[in-house]
C-alpha cells in the first residue's frame, strides 16, 4: 500500500515532467543517495570501499556512457575502454603540465578529450550502420591503446606508457583515504547520472531514440542525423572519459594503456546488456552485477567445491558464467535487470490487491 | 625488390588464414543473417579439441602416439565436437532468439564467444601447445635457387588447403540439394520456410560446416603459431576482412583476406619503423574503416536500397 | 467550406526516377495548390510512394525539376523539406517503437525547439520552460486526435489503427503547411476510416494544411479530394477533378485491366 501513485494528481505539465514523477520514487532516490553518501562511508570497511563500491560507481558511469550511445542512440560500440583511456591520460596530462590545475576541471577536460576523439571515430557512423560500425569501433579500441603506448609524450616518457595518478587535492583538502575518494567518486557519478537522466528525457534524448528506432523517419521529421549521432558519440565518450579519469585517480592509481583493453570494453557492454539497454538505472545495476559476480565466484566456488578446484578453473568458470548470462538475459529478459526492477515496482503498485 | 616480394608473399599467406576464418563468418551470415562474433572462439575451440584428443587418445586406446590413426581419429572426434557445438548453438541460442533484431543476435554471439572459450579451456586446460601436422616448414629450394625468394613449403600447403576448401564449398553450394536450400534460406527466410525448407536443420548444417572450416583453420594456424588463447585475437582480424570483402561474398572473404594479410605486413615493414612499430594491431581496422567510407557495401557486397 | 484554394505551391516537372535500371517514375508532371487535398492513386507498384519520397527529398530523381513556393530545389534532403514545412506519414508505420505516444509526438516539435544538449543536461530555466511550452502544443494535438487515454503508452503496444493516428499526430505537431499522407487508412475498418477521414478534413479545414494523399479506397478518395493524379507503371495516366478522372478511359482500363 506504500508504493502508490493514486491520488497524486498532476495539475501542471511541470509537475508531470519532473525527473521522478512519482512521489515515492523521489523519496526513494533521495534515501538511496543519502544512504550511500552518509551511512556507507561510516560503516563500510576499506575493502568494500576500495574493491567494490568505488569500481561499481566508476563502471556505472562508463556504462551510462555506453548506454547513451548504444542503448539510446542505437550505435553499437566495442571501444568504450579506449575512450576511458583517453580520459585517464588526458586528465593526467592536464594535471601534470598545468600548474595549479584544479582536479575536477582536469577530469572534465580529460572527458572533453575523450569526447573529441569519440567524435572523430563517430564520423564513419554517418555512412555505416550496425555491425559495420561495431567493427569500426574496434579500430578505435586498438588504435588508441597503441598510440598511448607508442607516443611517449602522453605518459611523460615512462616505460610502456605507465602513469601514476597525482595526489588529488580540492581547495586544499587532500583526498587520501578510501572514504574521501569514495565520496568524491560518488559526487561526480551522481551529478553526471542526473545530467544523463535529464538529457535522455528531453529533446536530445528523444532525437537519439528516434534515430535508433527508425532513422529515415527521424530525418523526415527534421532531425539531423549527423548532428544527433555525433552528439551521442561526444556525450557517450565524455562519460567514458570521465569514468576513465576516475578509474586512474580514485580507483587504481597506477594505470597503463593495456589495462584499457578489449576485455574491459566487453565488460562494459555486458554491464548494459545485463543491467538494461536504454536505462540509466540499469547501468548501475549492471555495473554492480559484473563487479560483484567474479568476487562472488571467487568466494563461493571454492567454498562449495573445496580443494577440488584450481584458480584457473575459477577463471574459466567466470568466462562460462559471463557468456551464459549474456545469452540468458538476451533470451529471457532483453531489457535486463532494469526491467525486472520495473516489474517489481509495478507489482508493488498493485500490492496487496493483485487485480 | 626481392625483400618486398618475400614480405608480400608472407603477408598473402597469413591472409589465407584470415580468409579461412572470414569464410566461416560469411557462411553463417549468408544462411542465418547472424553476424557470428564467436567464429574466432570456434577456431580456438576446434584447435584445442584436436590437440587435446591427439594427447589423450594414445592413452585411451593404446594407439601409437603421433601415428596416422590417432591423427584421423582425433580429426573425426573434433569434427563431431563441432557438430555438437552447432546443434547446441541452434537449440540454446538461435532458436530462442529467432525474429530478434540482428544486433541482439550479434550480442548473443559475443556471449557465445566467452562461453566457448571458457568451455574449451575448462576441458583442455589453458597451456600453450605445439601442433605438428607432419608438414615440413622449410624453404622451397626451387624458389630459393631460381628467384632467391624464401617461401616456406608449409605456407604453400596452407594456401593449397584453403583453395581446396573454397572450391569444395563452392561446389557444395552450387550442386547439392542442401546447398540449394541454403541459398534459398539466405535469400529470404520466410519464403524458404513457406516452401517447406526446415530452417532449423539448415542452421545446424551451416554452423556445422562453419565448425569444419574453423577446425581446418585452427589446425593450420595452431601448427604455425601454437594452439593458444591468442588465436582468438588473431581471429578478430577476420572482421576487417569481412568489411573489405562484404559480409555475403565467399570470393570477397578470400580477396579481402589476401589484401588485409599483405597490406598489414607491408605496412609493418615499411611504415612501422617510422612510428615505433606494432601497427599490425590496428592497421587492418583503419584500412577497413577508410575503405568503408568510400564503399560501404564492401568489394563484393550487394548495394542496399532503403525502402520507405 | 471555409477554406479557399490558393495558388500552385508545389510543381513537379518531368520527374524521372530509377533504381539501378528499374524505372520507378517516368516523366511525371503535376502540381499542388495551396490548401487543397490532392490525391495520388494507382495500382500497386505504380510509383505513388516513390513520388512522395521525391517530394520530401528521400529520393533524388535523375531528371526533372521540383519547385516549392517558387523556389527550384537542388540537393534536397528530408530535413530541409521538414524545415520548409512539409510533414509526412508512411505506408508501413514509421513510429519510434521504443517511445511513448507523448514522446513520439514531441519529436514532431523537434524543429521548433532551440535548446542544446547542455541546457538539456541541466534541465533548468530555459530548457524546462521550452519543454513545458511544447508539451502544451503536443497536448493540443492529442486532444484533437482524441488519444488522451493512451498518451503514456509505448507505441509498440498500440493497435494498428491507433498507431496510424499517432503517426498523424507526430506530423501535425510540426504545424506543417503541407502534409504527405501515405495510405493513412490502409488496413482499417469502416469506423476507423471514418475517424481518419474526419481528422484529415478537419486538419485541412481548420489549419488550412495542404494535403497530398495516397489512398486505395476509391470511395474515400473521390469523396474528399479536390483533384486526383493517377499513376500506372510509373507513368501519369490521368489528372483532374474526381469526376473527370472517374470517367477517363485510361484510368478505367488500368483499374479493370482491359487491354487497349
Amino acid at each position: 500500500m506504500l508504493y502508490r501513485e493514486a491520488g497524486q494528481f498532476k495539475a501542471s505539465y511541470e509537475a508531470d515532467q519532473q525527473i521522478f514523477p512519482i512521489l515515492q520514487d523521489r523519496i526513494g532516490v533521495m534515501l538511496l543517495i543519502g544512504f550511500f553518501a552518509l551511512a556507507v562511508p561510516l560503516f563500510a570497511d576499506q575493502y568494500w570501499l576500495k574493491a567494490i563500491l568505488i569500481p561499481v560507481l566508476i563502471f556505472s558511469l562508463a556504462a551510462i556512457g555506453l548506454n547513451i550511445l548504444t542503448g539510446y542512440a542505437g550505435q553499437l560500440s566495442l571501444g568504450s575502454a579506449a575512450f576511458m583511456a583517453v580520459g585517464a591520460f588526458g586528465a593526467y596530462n592536464f594535471m601534470l603540465r598545468i600548474d595549479g590545475m584544479p582536479f575536477l576541471v582536469a577530469i572534465l577536460l580529460g572527458g572533453l578529450c575523450a569526447a573529441l576523439v569519440g567524435v572523430m571515430f563517430g564520423l564513419p557512423s554517418l555512412r555505416i550502420k550496425g555491425f559495420y560500425l561495431a567493427v569500426a569501433t574496434l579500430a578505435a579500441q586498438f588504435f588508441i591503446v597503441w598510440a598511448l603506448v607508442k607516443i611517449e609524450w602522453f605518459s611523460n616518457y615512462s616505460s610502456s606508457g605507465v602513469i601514476t595518478a597525482q595526489q588529488i587535492e580540492i581547495l586544499g583538502f587532500a583526498f587520501e583515504g578510501p572514504q574521501s575518494k569514495y565520496l568524491l567518486t560518488l559526487f561526480v557519478v551522481v551529478m553526471m547520472a542526473l545530467a544523463a537522466k535529464n538529457m535522455v528525457r528531453s529533446t536530445t534524448g528523444r532525437s537519439w531514440m528516434a534515430v535508433r528506432d527508425m532513422d529515415v523517419a527521424a530525418e523526415v521529421i527534421g532531425i539531423r542525423l549527423m548532428r544527433t549521432k555525433l552528439t551521442a558519440f561526444a556525450v557517450s565518450s565524455f562519460y567514458c572519459g570521465v569514468a576513465g579519469a576516475l578509474y586512474a585517480y580514485t580507483y587504481i592509481g597506477t594505470v597503463e594503456p593495456e589495462g584499457f583493453n578489449l576485455d574491459l570494453s566487453f565488460k562494459i557492454l555486458f554491464m548494459i546488456i545485463i543491467g538494461g539497454v536504454g536505462s540509466i538505472m540499469g547501468s548501475f545495476l549492471g555495473a554492480a552485477f559484473i563487479v560483484l559476480l567474479p568476487i562472488a565466484l571467487d568466494v563461493f566456488v571454492p567454498m562449495l567445491l573445496g580443494d577440488l578446484v584450481s584458480s584457473s578453473f575459477v577463471s574459466n568458470l567466470q568466462l562460462i558464467v559471463f557468456g551464459g548470462l549474456i545469452v540468458f538475459f538476451l533470451i529471457v529478459e532483453p531489457h535486463g535487470l532494469a526491467r525486472l526492477w520495473q516489474i517489481g515496482k509495478e507489482k508493488l503498485r498493485l500490492w496487496p490487491f493483485p487485480h | 625488390m626481392q625483400f618486398f616480394f618475400e614480405v608480400l608473399i608472407g603477408g598473402l599467406l597469413s591472409g589465407v588464414l584470415y580468409a579461412l576464418v572470414a569464410l566461416g563468418f560469411v557462411l553463417i551470415y549468408k544462411a542465418s543473417g547472424v553476424f557470428n562474433f564467436a567464429q574466432g572462439a570456434m577456431v580456438f575451440f576446434a584447435a584445442l579439441t584436436f590437440v587435446g584428443f591427439l594427447e589423450v587418445l594414445p592413452g585411451w586406446t593404446g594407439m601409437e602416439e603421433g601415428g596416422r590413426a590417432v591423427f584421423w581419429l582425433a580429426f573425426v572426434l573434433s569434427l563431431a565436437a563441432m557438430v555438437v557445438l552447432a546443434i547446441a548453438t541452434e537449440k540454446f541460442v538461435l532458436r530462442p532468439l529467432v525474429n530478434q533484431p540482428p544486433i541482439t543476435l550479434f550480442m548473443a554471439t559475443i556471449g557465445l564467444t566467452f562461453l566457448v572459450e571458457g568451455i574449451a579451456q575448462g576441458i583442455w586446460g589453458a597451456n600453450v601447445r605445439g601442433l605438428d601436422l607432419g608438414i615440413a616448414d622449410v624453404p622451397i629450394e626451387y624458389m630459393m635457387d631460381n628467384f632467391n625468394i624464401l617461401i616456406s613449403s608449409f605456407d604453400v600447403f596452407a594456401a593449397a588447403v584453403a583453395a581446396v576448401l573454397v572450391a569444395a564449398l563452392a561446389l557444395f553450394f552450387q550442386y547439392t540439394r542442401i546447398g540449394r536450400a541454403l541459398r534459398a534460406v539466405a535469400d529470404d527466410h520466410q519464403a524458404a520456410l513457406s516452401i517447406g525448407i526446415p530452417l532449423r536443420h539448415i542452421w545446424v548444417i551451416v554452423w556445422a560446416v562453419a565448425g569444419f572450416v574453423a577446425l581446418v583453420a585452427g589446425m593450420i594456424w595452431g601448427a604455425r603459431n601454437g594452439v593458444q588463447f591468442a588465436l582468438t585475437f588473431t581471429a578478430l582480424k577476420a572482421l576487417p576482412v569481412l568489411i573489405l570483402g562484404g559480409f555475403t561474398s565467399v570470393p570477397g572473404a578470400i580477396v579481402g583476406g589476401l589484401i588485409i594479410g599483405a597490406s598489414e605486413k607491408l605496412a609493418e615493414v615499411y611504415v612501422g619503423p617510422f612510428v615505433g612499430g606494432g601497427i599490425e594491431s590496428w592497421f587492418p581496422y583503419i584500412l577497413a574503416l577508410g575503405f568503408l567510407l568510400i564503399r560501404p557495401e564492401g568489394l563484393f557486397g550487394e548495394k542496399h536500397i532503403d525502402r520507405v | 467550406m471555409a477554406r479557399e484554394i490558393g495558388d500552385v505551391i508545389l510543381k513537379m516537372e518531368g520527374i524521372s526516377l530509377s533504381f539501378g535500371g528499374v524505372k520507378a517514375l517516368t516523366n511525371i508532371s503535376f502540381d499542388v495548390r495551396e490548401h487543397e487535398i490532392r490525391s495520388i492513386i494507382g495500382p500497386n507498384g505504380a510509383g505513388k510512394s516513390s513520388m512522395l519520397n521525391v517530394i520530401n527529398g528521400v529520393y533524388h530523381p535523375q531528371e526533372g525539376q521540383v519547385t516549392f513556393r517558387g523556389e527550384v530545389r537542388r540537393d534536397m534532403e528530408p530535413h530541409k523539406a521538414a524545415k520548409q514545412g512539409i510533414a509526412r506519414t508512411f505506408q508501413n508505420i514509421a513510429l519510434f517503437k521504443g517511445m511513448s505516444v507523448i514522446d513520439n509526438i514531441m519529436t514532431g516539435r523537434n524543429l521548433k525547439m532551440k535548446c542544446n544538449v547542455f541546457h538539456h543536461a541541466l534541465h533548468w530555466g530555459k530548457a524546462r520552460a521550452e519543454e513545458i511550452e511544447h508539451r502544451k502544443k503536443v497536448e493540443e494535438v492529442i486532444d484533437f486526435l482524441e488519444i488522451q487515454n493512451i498518451r503514456k503508452t509505448p507505441v509498440g503496444r498500440l493497435p494498428y489503427g491507433l498507431q496510424k493516428r499517432v503517426e498523424l499526430g507526430r506530423a501535425l505537431a510540426a504545424e506543417p503547411s503541407m502534409m504527405l499522407l501515405d495510405e493513412p487508412m490502409a488496413g482499417m475498418n469502416v469506423e476507423e476510416k471514418q475517424d481518419m477521414c474526419r481528422f484529415i478534413l478537419d486538419v485541412n479545414d481548420q489549419f488550412g494544411t495542404t494535403i497530398v494523399l495516397i489512398e486505395h479506397d476509391m470511395g474515400v478518395v473521390m469523396d474528399i479530394s479536390d483533384r486526383v493524379v493517377v499513376l500506372d507503371y510509373g507513368k501519369k495516366i490521368g489528372d483532374g477533378e474526381p469526376d473527370e478522372v472517374k470517367n477517363n478511359p485510361d484510368v478505367i482500363a488500368a483499374y479493370l485491366g482491359t487491354s487497349h
